[in-house]
């Protein structure tokens, strides 16, 4: 089996008398694509902003190839190798789409400049399916352009850990097809990645494994066809869910 | 982003050219139009090296004063002892790091907090002097006498404000320049791509309060004698935010755009209506908010762009979402 690449244990957000993130754990290998799923407001995206250091953790730790990271500033955990998108789409609207995704090989553990950072941009732009619109500004892009640009700014750090908040959510039917075969490839390559998601037949068809969270608890985890019928994970999202 | 553009070759030709002009001034007048071109240059200047950390943090500093009399009153106190080419280099250090001290401890706040807090420091330190020369001397000023005349004084700030712009352009070109646009476009995102965004503007408001450091350590000479209230004149952190904020601060030679006319205007305003003068200027200030706030040269810019917009219709009008 592969080495532990994240370890969350008993991570906990509270937010005043909220608590949002409640006493989590669970780990993530190399190589593995993990799904945390869970109706709205369970503390998803929350779980991945303690990770990435966009919030500071109540208490717990959390540990990445070994090295607490909980509780460091994002940049810092960012330069460690943790790269993520996010659920609402945030591009840097002044630049072009090339230097949006440049933005994440120049500071990261990478750090590449000049000719390097714009030739990997260009590279994965493709990769995106965005050959040649590199020099396009990306506030005149569709969303799910955008969307790739995002996901292009986040994999030109390398990452060791790659989040994705609801990548795929505001596809349509043939845009998600391409999204999904894109995370498969992503996957295959070996990177490390967690994906919450919505879009159950995603999660079916992309994930080794998934963790399932419901009102800040992790109720469920496991692999992903037996954990999506545990009689509890099905009981919290019919009880306040549509997916 | 290494070698040079033809575009940047261009404008690089040309600004030397314009610089080299200006220098030529003294041997043409040298009363009333080189006195003039001293204040432009000098605002030209301190508006540049405040737009180089004001521009792209969108922070507006009320701090220019502070740094200003600092450089001043580094060769007030010692220009009888030390050379006065040391001098300036101590103006810009003391005023670096009072910028890097201040910004250490405020560039965390938000934008408001920051305004208020450098208002009050310009104010604190002023105090401080005057305390301090209350208590171990007994002159109200200082004198400085050297033998720089008037036209020393504009060709070195000539050479500052060129140095600030080639600053400006060097920082742009490098990987601070670029953090900066990305604070400036999304501060989360610039934090999530390992950018240590507070390091980065305490760099350059330090960079930024040692270059007007330097600009007030020239000036001493002009005054001749210098009291706290003239070299910390808070007058002088409102005018620059003015006439910063008229050109437009996305660009580097924005600035300049609002400078040029509004000393001249200044100038006329302050002979024949003196008493106005804070009237004017508080409108001028909330005119320019309203009616102009992304400066001249923003405004041109999207007249720019709706010109070449226009003559490249009628392809994709698609916006994203
Ligand atoms: N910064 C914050 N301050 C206060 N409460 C917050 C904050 N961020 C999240 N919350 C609360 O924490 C809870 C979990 O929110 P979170 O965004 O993590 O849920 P989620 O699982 O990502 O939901 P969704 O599927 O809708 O994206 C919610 O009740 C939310 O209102
Ligand atoms: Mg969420």
């Amino acid at each position: 089996m592969n080495a532990i690449a994240l370890n969350v244990s008993s991570a906990r957000k509270a937010f005043g008398g909220l608590v949002a993130v409640n006493d989590v754990s669970f780990e993530v290998r190399q190589g593995e694509l993990l799904g945390l799923i869970g109706p709205n407001g369970s503390g998803k995206t929350t779980m991945l902003n303690l990770i990435s250091g966009a919030l500071k953790p109540t208490s717990g730790e959390i540990a990445l190839d070994g090295a607490p990271i909980a509780g460091l500033s994002a940049y810092k955990i960012a330069r460690k190798g943790v790269a993520r998108t996010f659920q609402l789409v945030r591009v840097l609207p002044s630049m072009t789409a090339a230097q949006n995704v440049m933005a994440g090989a120049v500071f990261g553990h990478r750090r590449l400049w000049g000719e390097d950072a714009m030739h990997l941009a260009h590279e994965l732009l493709e990769r995106v399916g965005l050959a040649g619109r590199g020099s396009l500004p990306v506030g005149a892009m569709t969303y799910i352009d955008q969307k790739r640009v995002e996901l292009a700014r986040a994999l030109a750090s390398d990452p060791r850990v790659l989040l994705l908040d609801e990548w795929l959510a505001g596809l349509n039917p043939s845009e998600l097809k391409i999204g999904i075969a894109l995370i498969e490839q992503l996957s295959g390559e070996g990177r490390t990645i967690i994906m919450v998601e919505h879009v159950m037949d995603a999660i079916r068809s992309l994930c080794d494994r998934c963790v399932v969270m419901s009102s800040g608890i992790k109720i469920a985890e496991g692999g992903v066809s037996e954990t999506l019928s545990d009689p509890e994970v099905v009981r919290a999202y019919l009880g306040d869910d549509d997916a | 982003m290494n070698s040079l553009s033809q575009k940047e070759i261009i404008i690089g030709i040309g600004g030397v050219l314009a610089f080299a002009l200006a220098a030529c001034l003294p041997l043409v007048d040298q009363g009333y139009y080189l006195s003039l071109a001293v204040n432009i240059t000098l605002y030209a200047a301190l508006c540049t090296a405040w737009t180089l950390f004001s521009g792209p943090t969108h922070y507006v500093s009320l701090a220019t004063a502070a740094f200003f009399g600092l450089g001043t009153y580094a060769v007030a106190l010692w220009v009888d002892v030390l050379p006065f080419p040391l001098l300036v280099a101590f103006g810009a250090l003391a005023a670096g790091a009072l910028a890097g001290i201040v910004g250490a401890a405020t560039l965390r706040l938000s934008g408001v907090y920051f305004v208020i807090f450098t208002l009050g420091l310009a104010e604190l330190v002023r105090q401080i002097v005057t305390w301090a020369q209350a208590t171990f001397t007994t002159r109200m000023g200082l004198y400085v006498f050297t033998d720089l005349r008037e036209m020393h004084i504009f060709w070195m700030l000539l050479a500052l404000t060129a140095v600030i712009f080639l600053t400006g352009w060097l920082i742009n070109r490098s990987r601070l320049g670029f953090a900066m646009r990305i604070i400036g476009d999304d501060e989360t995102v610039a934090r999530h791509v390992g950018i240590d965004t507070a390091k980065s503007k305490i760099v350059l408001f330090i960079i930024s309060g040692a270059f007007i450091g330097i600009a007030g350590a020239i000036c001493a000479p002009r005054y001749g004698y210098i009291q706290p209230t003239s070299a910390f004149n808070p007058m002088t952190s409102f005018l620059v935010v003015i006439m910063a904020l008229l050109g437009g601060t996305r660009k580097l030679w924005g600035p300049i755009v609002g400078v040029i006319p509004f000393v001249i205007l200044m100038d006329f305003i302050t002979v024949r209506f003196s008493n106005y003068m804070p009237v004017a200027m508080g409108l001028s200030f909330l005119a320019i908010v309203f009616l102009l706030p992304n400066g001249v040269t923003g405004r041109l810019e999207q007249a720019w762009n709706k010109f070449q917009s226009r003559k490249s219709a009628p392809s994709s009008t698609e916006t994203a979402a």
